[in-house]
């Protein structure tokens, strides 16, 4: 298992600096870094000092490197629109993120987990169907949609919740169910498949054969086994709704990474951006790392190999 | 010995694989409802002209905000009007194209891509699939929506741009499937024989290896323009994809937002129409699975 | 307690389908007495793992089982709730699959999956059910057993989780094992010491066994009582010794055909085959199901026809004597 996990992890690491490579290159994207900070109205002696400013006149490697070596320091330079540190402007606005992405995918994880357990125990019957609707649904529905009808119903129609902000608990719920609805139709068919596939197998007939009951037959043989694959998806889920949360939040103006992102963008702020795409990048490679290792560790097959 | 008439010896003859084919395609709700719906709204995206009752540009600020007919308006705007007094059916009805258009041409250059590095992946193996699995894994490891909008602020929020960067964004999903289908077919006799009678490796992948996956590509290709068309609209709805006047759905629901406090239709109409578009896109190609892999059927 | 431990009578499994009812076992009879090992033979398809699914009562849901009786000891069957079939299985009787790969939890330790056994229908403490686990691992010819306690099932061979499985079956003693082609998926040397084994745990502990199997050579060997199945209908049974003396039945005589024996079968000879395919059982069986591929059916094979014979020793055939005396010396 030690040869899988460094195997994974050097991987892993691979994977990161090629991400950090491709977002620092989004800023040769226009063609001239100087020229889009400047601005149109910019005379060509400002763009010739802010290229010398920023060192935009070195060779992108050079450049590359040297943001590189400072990123690994956790400085990831300064923001061109709110004139502060990246690195804290983001730390700042990760915890509210940190916080819907983790309520989010347990949501997903607490509806989709039981729904995909009884469709498959009983396929066809009208829950199995239900859950069939709500995951198709889940799939095909805009979360920005979504976002704007639950603030409809919930804060404008019947002022249960507060349509937006991130003061209270209670400002949590709506994004929380829109940004969970989003990894549950892929946790649900994923627990319902597997769990008619495990309780086709030849163990659980064993298992009956010996007089279990059938609910020691279901969450003891059958689970267990169906629960592997779930976990490492939950977890990879996890880090895709990170990335996803960019939409989530600017929809409840939920002061997150997510929104800073929206903004950094809009107002043309590539440090912020470079940085924000890293740290998601990594967010979903730290996800995916300990999904492969949670995997090898509960799959016996795996933990011994 | 055998007799004819002998219940017990009649031949157990069974329907031809394409009759089978069609008469599960034929069984399939969720196939016949998506296809239908898609089917609606590409006839509704071809004749825009002729469907829609006003110009979809035209504004008029006498009449902005006028509700739809089952709010109180009238049968001059059915579904109203939208801020600029723009005739809110007509923008839906050449929202379609904009939907459609954005979900098909990125569904196909991303399937190009994705195919071939899958394809190569599969049939090569080796250092080959090293290399499309790791871009695979960096592809994967890149937060979609972030990158996206990102490169459509600095390259400015044209249709082509919105189109290009998904389909170059989008392929992740066709290299894994086809990758894994390859190799599955690829391990089968008659592509070693082909190899041992000594056979083109362009030869084998397309007479050989394409015709075996190409049911596998249609259904991502669906699900796929499903995708695209939802990130185009969310794109378009934080304001940095398709830009104004084109009526995009997405950017639709944006405008109305404002005004969501007082005239949620504004919202819930271009809303329920991309659900509707994405979720019979999805229906279908779902269906296309079922009734194409009935193996795979849970 | 009486003599006769299982008794079925008249059992009948439909299966309903697309295209009609599936007709997979019709009318099964057999008996089988304490300590007595019974070989159901018949080729895939023949309804034989099905028959011994019905008894221990895990058929799937949509097969209907109906019977004039399935009797265990004193317990009927067809009537027992699903709580008194649950203390009936593992406990006395139990069964073992033909594919070992995959008939073990594979999330659970040998230990755990041995001792689950005893701890669902004995009040017993975890150490002693450790320790049954162990002697029996012990006797089904383990060696360390202790140390593969802790072992996952994919850390072993086929053969020793064939053993595995055997002991996890013994762990309560059970009267009657039901033993579904155990050998089947296994290498040929290790089938003979499974099957070596099978035939002295039974004797060791008076257990009776049913051995499903399609493979007459393993009967011959093992078998008291025969019961020869072909599409779902019994159409030779009897004592071992008498069914392979005197086969009475077609096709019991096309099986037998169908293997070497060493001094009959002359070297470079071909081995019999029976010709023509298994027939179809949807829609309406009577009959001789085996009179499609039979070289001496007659108009007569439609009708039902009632099992015969003397001595135990019954067959289901039109011609008197099976149909023997128009093979000559083939058999």
């Amino acid at each position: 298992m030690l040869a899988f996990i460094l195997k994974r992890l050097g991987l892993a690491v691979l994977v990161a600096f090629t991400v950090s490579f491709i977002s620092f290159s989004l800023l040769f994207l226009s063609g001239d870094p100087a020229a889009a900070l400047a601005g149109e109205t910019a005379s060509g002696e400002d763009v010739e000092a802010l290229r010398r400013l920023y060192g935009f006149d070195r060779p992108m490697l050079v450049q590359y490197g040297d943001w590189l070596f400072s990123a690994l320091q956790g400085d990831f330079g300064e923001s061109y629109y709110f004139k502060l540190p990246v690195a804290s402007l983001i730390a700042e606005r990760l915890q509210v993120t940190m916080t819907l992405g983790v309520c989010g995918i347990l949501f997903a994880l607490i509806t989709a987990v039981p729904l995909g357990v009884v469709a498959a125990i009983r396929p066809n019957s009208i829950i199995d169907r239900v859950a069939l609707f709500l995951s198709v649904a889940g799939q095909a529905m805009p979360s920005f949609w979504f976002g704007l009808i639950l603030i409809v119903i919930f804060a404008i129609q019947l002022g249960m919740l507060p349509p937006s902000g991130a003061d209270s608990w209670q400002h949590f719920i709506m994004p929380t169910i829109v940004l969970g609805y989003y990894a549950m139709p892929a946790i649900m068919r994923l627990t319902r498949a597997g769990m008619l596939d495990v309780l086709n197998s030849d163990y659980i007939r064993t298992a009956r054969a010996k007089g279990a009951g059938e609910s020691r037959v279901l969450f003891k043989h059958a689970l267990r086994n169906a629960i592997i694959p779930v976990v490492s998806l939950a977890a990879v889920q996890m880090g895709f709704m990170l990335g996803g949360s960019i939409v989530v939040e600017s929809v409840f103006a939920l002061h997150g990474a997510g929104y800073l992102a929206w903004e950094s963008i809009a107002r043309n702020d590539l440090p912020t951006v470079q940085a924000l795409i890293l740290v998601f990048s990594m967010f979903y490679i730290v996800f995916t790392f300990l999904a492969d290792v949670l995997n090898a560790w509960l799959d016996p097959r795996m933990r011994s190999a | 010995m055998t007799d004819s008439t002998d219940p017990l010896s009649r031949e157990i003859e069974g329907p031809s694989p394409r009759q089978m084919l069609k008469a599960r395609a034929l069984s399939h709700w969720g196939l016949i409802f998506g296809m239908a719906v898609v089917g609606l709204l590409l006839l509704v995206a071809i004749f825009a002209p002729l469907l829609a009752p006003h110009d979809p540009y035209a504004q008029s600020l006498m009449k902005r905000m006028v509700p739809p007919v089952f709010m109180g308006g009238t049968w001059e705007h059915p579904l109203g009007t939208d801020h600029l007094g723009r005739d809110y059916l007509s923008r839906l009805i050449y929202g379609a194209r904009v939907s459609l258009l954005i979900g098909a041409v990125a569904a196909l250059i991303s399937g190009f891509i994705g195919t071939a590095m899958g394809v190569a992946a599969g049939y090569f193996g080796g250092k080959v699939d090293a290399v499309v699995t790791f871009l695979i894994n960096v592809r994967l490891a890149m937060p979609v929506v972030l990158v996206a909008l990102a490169v459509v602020a600095i390259l400015g929020g044209s249709l082509t741009v919105v189109i290009c960067v998904l389909g170059l964004l989008l392929w992740d999903r066709f290299a894994v499937v086809m990758r894994a289908s390859t190799l599955q077919i690829s391990r089968r006799d008659y592509v070693a024989a082909a190899q041992v009678i000594g056979a083109s490796t362009p030869r084998i992948v397309l007479t050989e290896i394409m015709p075996n996956v190409f049911n596998n590509l249609i259904v991502i290709v669906t699900l796929e323009m499903a995708h695209a068309i939802l990130l185009e609209a969310a794109l378009s709805f934080l304001g940095l994809g398709v830009q104004p006047p084109i009526p995009s759905w997405g950017l639709m629901v944006s405008e109305g937002k404002n005004m969501m406090l007082f005239e949620p239709w504004l919202v819930l109409i271009p809303g329920a129409v991309l659900f509707a578009l994405v979720l019979a896109i999805n229906l279908m190609g779902d269906g296309l699975r079922d009734v194409t892999a009935p193996e795979g059927r849970s | 307690m009486s003599e006769t431990l299982l008794s079925v009578k008249n059992l009948t499994l439909d299966i309903p389908t697309g295209s009609g009812t599936l007709h997979a076992v019709r009318g099964i009879d057999f008996e089988m007495k304490r300590g007595e090992t019974l070989s159901i033979v018949g080729e895939s398809g023949s309804g034989k793992s099905l028959t011994s699914l019905a008894v221990i009562g895990l058929l799937g849901k949509s097969i209907k089982r109906s019977a004039d009786e399935i009797r265990y000891d004193d317990i009927d069957l067809l009537k027992a709730s699903n709580r008194v079939m649950r203390d009936l299985r593992g406990n006395r009787i139990a069964m073992i699959f033909q594919e070992p790969m995959t008939s073990l939890n594979p999330a659970y330790t040998i230990g755990d999956q041995l001792m689950e056994t005893l701890l669902l229908h004995r009040n017993v403490s975890k150490s002693k059910a450790r320790a049954r686990a162990v002697e029996l691992l012990e006797k089904v010819g383990i060696t360390a057993a202790e140390s593969r306690l802790s072992q996952y099932p994919h850390q072993l061979s086929g053969g020793l989780r064939q053993r595995v499985m055997i002991a996890m079956a013994l762990m309560c003693e059970p009267d009657l094992l039901i033993a579904d082609e155990p050998t089947t998926a296994l290498d040929v040397t290790i089938q003979a010491q499974i099957l070596r084994l099978l035939v002295d745990l039974t004797r060791e502990m008076n257990m009776a066994m049913i051995l499903i199997t399609h493979d007459l050579g393993v009967v011959a060997r093992v078998a008291d009582k025969v019961a020869v199945m072909y599409a779902g209908e019994l159409v030779e049974t009897g004592p071992a010794e008498a069914v392979f003396a005197t086969p009475s039945h077609p096709y019991t005589r096309g099986l037998l055909r169908c293997i070497p024996q060493p001094g009959k079968t002359e070297r470079g000879a071909a081995l019999g085959t029976i010709a023509g395919i298994v027939p179809s059982l949807v829609g309406d069986v009577t009959g001789c199901a085996f009179r499609t591929r039979c070289p001496h059916a007659v108009p007569a094979c439609r009708e039902a026809i009632p099992l015969r014979g003397t001595d135990n020793h019954d067959f289901r055939c039109v011609h008197a004597d099976g149909a023997l005396s128009k093979e000559g010396d083939a058999a």
